[in-house]
């Protein structure tokens, strides 16, 4: 990857971005009491004394939410290590306890590494357990927290189990950073503790942004950037915010160590400090919990039963696939990312052929994922077979892998009933000829060594045999005809 | 049936009678109800009262009792709840004007586990705000009175359980212990108060002042009725992690084994700290565990002096943090503002008084960047360095035996405008909530101006039943006198200024 | 020996601790926080280097619950114990800083 690199009015500067994730566990219950860990209920429903923070309430750790992060830092290749629980107090009221509860200075997960899909190593300084916070709405204004008339406060997202994955300093552009996230994101997902959605925010980032002369060993000031709800407003906002920073320090300023807020409408970032707040938060360890320390036994079973890694994966497939393009990439992306590589992997060794299994996996069939993860490898090859063989067109195999997925049965079944049955050659033939008939100039610029208007030939033959005619045969018979 | 003979023989007595149908649960709980009604103007040991609630659980319990089912060790047994345990639809003010208005929608296990083994709660006592103080007059409901002299204060922070049991309105009531509110509360109103090891009782549903130091347990006339009590609330609860799963020994059995070679240490320590007849009480104790054959010696643990200033860092620091949810977002007492910071300090300053916002300060400060590992951090090391002492101490000791308090029930008023002066109330009693050991005040003597006088044992972590042993022999031998149930004044020149 | 706190500094633990004193309470409160601070200090000479610090009284590890739903509250009822409510949501004065 070529150096990132700011050119301001006195130099070179480089960008030095470290990223905090955090990630809301899938488990059943949250992280300290029984209530639903459920996205989008009526509000105030999944709430009990605990995570309302009712006088008198008592936290109680859930099991399932330690196997979980134990296996986020398994895939990270972190350190499971003794830890404990700390309060970080602050008054807000989207907190019902107006402290919260996280690993401070003994985390869960320590010293790991993420390896980027280029090959750069990231460090993972930790990825330590705590509870999410409830959701304020602030009401009149424009629905934004500044000239609101008031905020309501939902209180069913509290006490969701987190887990908060820091990197080491170690990213040098907004791509990197990107680069970063899709690949832990993908990880997240492959332990099973995340559906990694960033858009239902069970997936978010923050991101520590610093710039220093191009080539300098030491850090600048790093700012916080909050509220990155996508990786493209993660690289807007790593690109907006180290060029303040550029712009800050040429200019002779400074920068100030503080959180700062980006607006994605805006395409900017502003300081979050209101102008008395002073926050201190006044670590202590957390007295209603005791001490986590996983024996050996429990970390190894959570570690036998990980599946294979996104990375990998990749692998795998890549060897299956043969040279590699942007497309395919992509495709080898979805197919991970929906965990249907099992079903790709095992349908290309039944013989089918490589291109078309990933084709049709990672476009059609992960439109009904979770249908695709229980089909049959054997029925995907039969259906990759007919549309390989030219039995069926492209078009029909989509249909035939739609009922497939839906209604299951076997594919050449699926066709009969569906009608599907290639074109007879000669009924073809007449199609051709009647498409040549009605478009003179362009059949003669094909003949005359034109071959982009084949695309349009070959167009106008599928329109009329509504998609039943196989697109290579066309070809093959339009070349055939110009001699 | 008048009160003195319902109660005849305290919570176990009646239990019995209820048990066996000779006396109704009904005829208990309304006697009792009586005589809280009457006392109350006096001595003001109740935030609420639960008339209603009280008779329907007695006449289930006396339904029970017909219909020939099993209603419970504690059946019919009138018992007060100190106003900072959970009580289900029932008001819960930590005697706070913060929680004004507040009705828990779930019970504190101890409640509930009391409710189960048919116990009758009348009502929810006096404390200090939010368990903080040694008088009870930090209330915002105002002071509970001294029954032995309503002049004075009843101790605290439990006071207001500790004077319903010394005056007899009922046999049984729960408090809650950080520093030593059960147990000095108990001895200057001459009742038994226990606080057992951290962990042996939950704290689910007890309303939090210090975490790691807080523990309900029991006041009662009687060591047998409080034992009785402990074994029904004890025992592990899954909803409280430091709950210990260890299980509980049968305590009435320990209470009857007697002294013989049990190796107990005087803490010479604490009687030069403490009054005349406080320490004069302490080796009379020794002298009479002497004389039932137990081995006696004096042992010194200077350190367990230092368990003051150790608390004063700890507790304040936890409530701190224990207290920011009174917020005025979800639940008691708010006061408007112009944004939500605002309305949070506003309804912070209105709802809590100067005791409360004292300890928060000092919490709030000592844990603050700068000063945590001067205060904070420093506090947890002592707190590591008593618990190493006492170790030692048990090494060659069952139990300890020391002063409960420096003095007798002092004036009301007298201690209010120095804090520090108040905070010096809890010297001997502090170490115990230090190290999450037990300990129990058993009413012993008489001393100045023919006030109470409680000697208190001291046990390692889960030694209820030697801490027990000692503490009935200490019992059998006790001043006539010395306990409750003690009727106050009524007609004594307080009576005019009752509220 | 510790400075004592200055009334500023007094001002600034109320901030923290979202409480509103006047004046006089500041006075008062400074005075007082800093003769329970003297008192307290005794500690700080204390020989403590090789202690490690308590924060339990024992050693418990490990007390977990499993994955298991229980009852949640009624949200009439949760919302009847709230100073004001508004759409089943609590309901506060506006927000001047987004949280930190
Ligand atoms: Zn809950």
């Amino acid at each position: 990857m070529s150096r990132y690199t700011i050119t301001g009015e006195t130099g070179e500067w480089e960008i030095v971005v470290g990223l905090e994730v955090h990630c809301e566990l899938l488990t059943k219950t949250k992280l300290f009491c029984g209530c639903p860990n459920a996205f989008g209920d009526e509000p105030n429903t999944n709430v009990c004394p605990v995570c309302l923070g009712l006088p008198g309430s008592l936290p109680v750790l859930n099991r399932r939410a330690v196997e979980m992060a134990m296996a986020i830092g398994t895939a990270l290749g972190c350190e499971i290590r003794p830890s404990s629980f700390h309060r970080k107090n602050y008054f807000y009221p989207d907190m019902p306890k107006d402290y919260q509860v996280t690993q401070y200075d003994e985390p869960l997960n320590v010293e790991g590494r993420l390896t980027l899909v280029d090959g750069t190593p990231i460090g993972i300084v930790r990825a330590h357990m705590e509870e999410d916070t409830g959701k304020t709405t602030h009401m009149g204004g424009d629905g934004r927290i500044h000239g609101a008339d008031y905020s309501l406060v939902d209180y069913n997202r509290s006490g969701v189990p987190l887990v908060e994955i820091v990197s080491a300093p170690d990213l040098r552009s907004p791509e990197q950073a990107r680069s970063y996230v899709s690949e832990l994101r993908a990880i997240l997902v492959a332990t099973g503790a995340s559906d990694g959605r960033m858009e239902e925010g069970s997936l978010r980032v923050d991101a520590n942004v610093s710039v220093r002369r191009f080539g300098g060993e030491e850090f600048g000031t790093r700012c916080e950037i909050k509220n990155l709800n996508s990786l493209r407003s993660l690289v807007r906002a790593i690109e907006y915010e180290s060029r303040r920073q550029v712009e800050l320090l040429e200019r002779g300023g400074s920068v100030d160590q503080e959180t700062r807020h980006w607006n994605e409408v805006e395409g900017r970032t502003s300081s979050m400090r209101s102008k008395e707040e002073a926050y201190d938060y006044r670590y202590f360890p957390e007295p209603d919990l005791v001490p986590l320390a996983p024996p050996a036994e429990w970390i190894a079973e959570v570690v036998a039963k990980l599946g294979l890694m996104p990375a990998q994966r990749r692998e795998r497939l890549a060897s299956l696939l043969g040279e590699s393009s942007e497309a395919i990439e992509e495709q080898v992306a979805t197919v991970i990312d929906l965990g249907l590589d099992d079903l790709v992997v095992a349908t290309i060794a039944s013989g089918a052929d490589s291109r078309l299994v990933m084709a049709r996996a990672a476009n059609e069939a992960a439109q009904q994922p979770d249908a695709a993860r229980q089909l049959d490898p054997e029925r995907f090859g039969e259906l990759i077979g007919l549309e390989a063989a030219g039995t069926l067109s492209a078009t029909q195999a989509k249909a035939v892998l739609g009922e497939l997925l839906t209604n299951g049965g076997r594919p050449a079944d699926i066709a009969d009933r569906l009608g599907f049955k290639a074109l007879a050659s000669d009924e073809l033939g007449a199609v051709i000829d009647a498409v040549i008939a009605a478009n003179p100039g362009e059949w003669d610029r094909y003949v005359g060594g034109d071959d982009k208007v084949a695309q349009f030939l070959l167009g106008k033959v599928m329109r009329e045999t509504k998609g039943r005619a196989n697109g290579k045969l066309v070809a093959e018979a339009l070349a055939s005809r110009r001699g | 049936m008048s009160e003195t003979e319902a109660f005849a023989g305290g919570a176990l007595a009646i239990a019995a009678r209820v048990r066996s149908g000779e006396l109704s649960a009904r005829v208990v709980t309304e006697a009792a109800l009586e005589e809280i009604a009457a006392s109350e103007p006096l001595l003001h040991c109740f935030n609420t009262i639960t008339a209603e609630r009280a008779l329907a659980a007695a006449d289930a319990v006396d339904a029970k009792v017909l219909a020939g089912e099993d209603p419970g060790p504690l059946a019919g047994v009138p018992v007060a709840l100190k106003d900072n345990l959970c009580t289900r639809g029932v008001p819960t003010t930590c005697s706070s004007r913060i929680l004004e208005g507040w009705r828990p929608p779930y019970d504190a296990t101890v409640v509930a586990r009391l409710s189960a083994a048919g116990a009758v709660s009348v009502g929810k006592t006096n404390l200090d705000e939010f368990a903080m103080g040694s008088s009870t007059e930090t209330s915002a409901t105002g002071p509970t009175r001294n029954p032995w002299d309503p002049a004075r204060v009843p101790g605290g922070s439990s006071g207001g359980s500790a004077a319903a049991v010394a005056a007899g309105l009922v046999p049984l009531a729960l408090g809650s212990d950080t520093g030593g509110s059960i147990r000095q509360p108990a001895a200057l109103c001459g009742v038994v108060g226990l606080k057992p090891t951290y962990g042996l009782v939950s704290r689910y549903g007890l309303v939090a002042f210090a975490s790691s130091l807080d523990q309900i347990g029991p006041f009662a006339l009687t060591l047998a009725d409080a034992a009785a009590t402990l074994q029904v609330i004890a025992g592990h609860d899954e909803r409280d992690s430091t709950s210990l799963a260890h299980p509980v020994a049968d305590l009435a059995t320990e209470l009857r084994r007697g002294v013989e070679g049990l190796r107990v240490g005087v803490v010479a320590d604490f009687l030069s700290e403490a009054s005349g007849s406080c320490a004069a009480a302490v080796r009379q104790a020794a002298d009479a565990l002497a004389d039932a054959g137990a081995l006696v010696k004096e042992v010194a643990i200077p350190e367990l002096l230092h368990g003051l200033s150790a608390y004063y860092l700890i507790a304040p620091a936890e409530a701190s943090s224990n207290l920011a949810r009174y917020d005025g977002v979800r639940y008691g007492l708010r006061v408007d503002g112009d944004d939500v910071q605002e309305m949070n300090a506003r309804t912070r300053s209105a709802g809590f008084g100067d005791e409360v916002k004292r300890r928060i300060m000092l919490g709030t400060y000592v844990l603050s960047a700068g000063y945590y590992d001067a205060y904070y951090a420093q506090a947890q090391r002592v707190r590591t360095v008593i618990l190493r002492s006492f170790a030692r101490a048990y090494e060659d000791c069952d139990v300890l035996l020391a002063p409960t308090t420096p003095s007798v029930a002092f004036p009301i008023g007298a201690k209010t405008a120095d804090p520090l002066e108040m905070y010096l109330s809890d010297l001997f009693t502090i170490p115990t909530n230090l190290a999450g050991h037990p300990a129990l005040s058993v009413p012993f003597a008489l001393g100045e101006e023919g006030l109470p006088v409680g000697v208190q044992v001291l046990a390692p972590a889960l030694g209820e039943g030697p801490m027990l042993r000692a503490g009935a022999a200490l019992e059998a031998v006790a001043a006539p006198g010395a306990r409750g149930p003690v009727r106050p004044q009524l007609g004594g020149p307080l009576a005019g200024v009752a509220r | 020996m510790n400075e004592p706190l200055s009334k500023d500094a007094v001002a600034h633990i109320a901030r923290l601790a979202r409480l509103e004193l006047g004046e006089a309470e500041l006075s008062r409160f400074a005075g007082q926080l800093s003769a329970v601070l003297e008192h307290v200090e005794a500690i700080q000479r204390l020989d403590t280097a090789e202690v490690p610090p308590t924060s339990h009284p024992f050693e418990l590890v490990n007390v977990l619950r499993d994955d298991e739903r229980s009852a949640c509250l009624p949200r009439e009822a949760v919302l009847a114990a709230a100073p004001a409510a508004q759409d089943g949501r609590f309901r506060v004065p506006r927000i001047l800083g987004e949280a930190p």
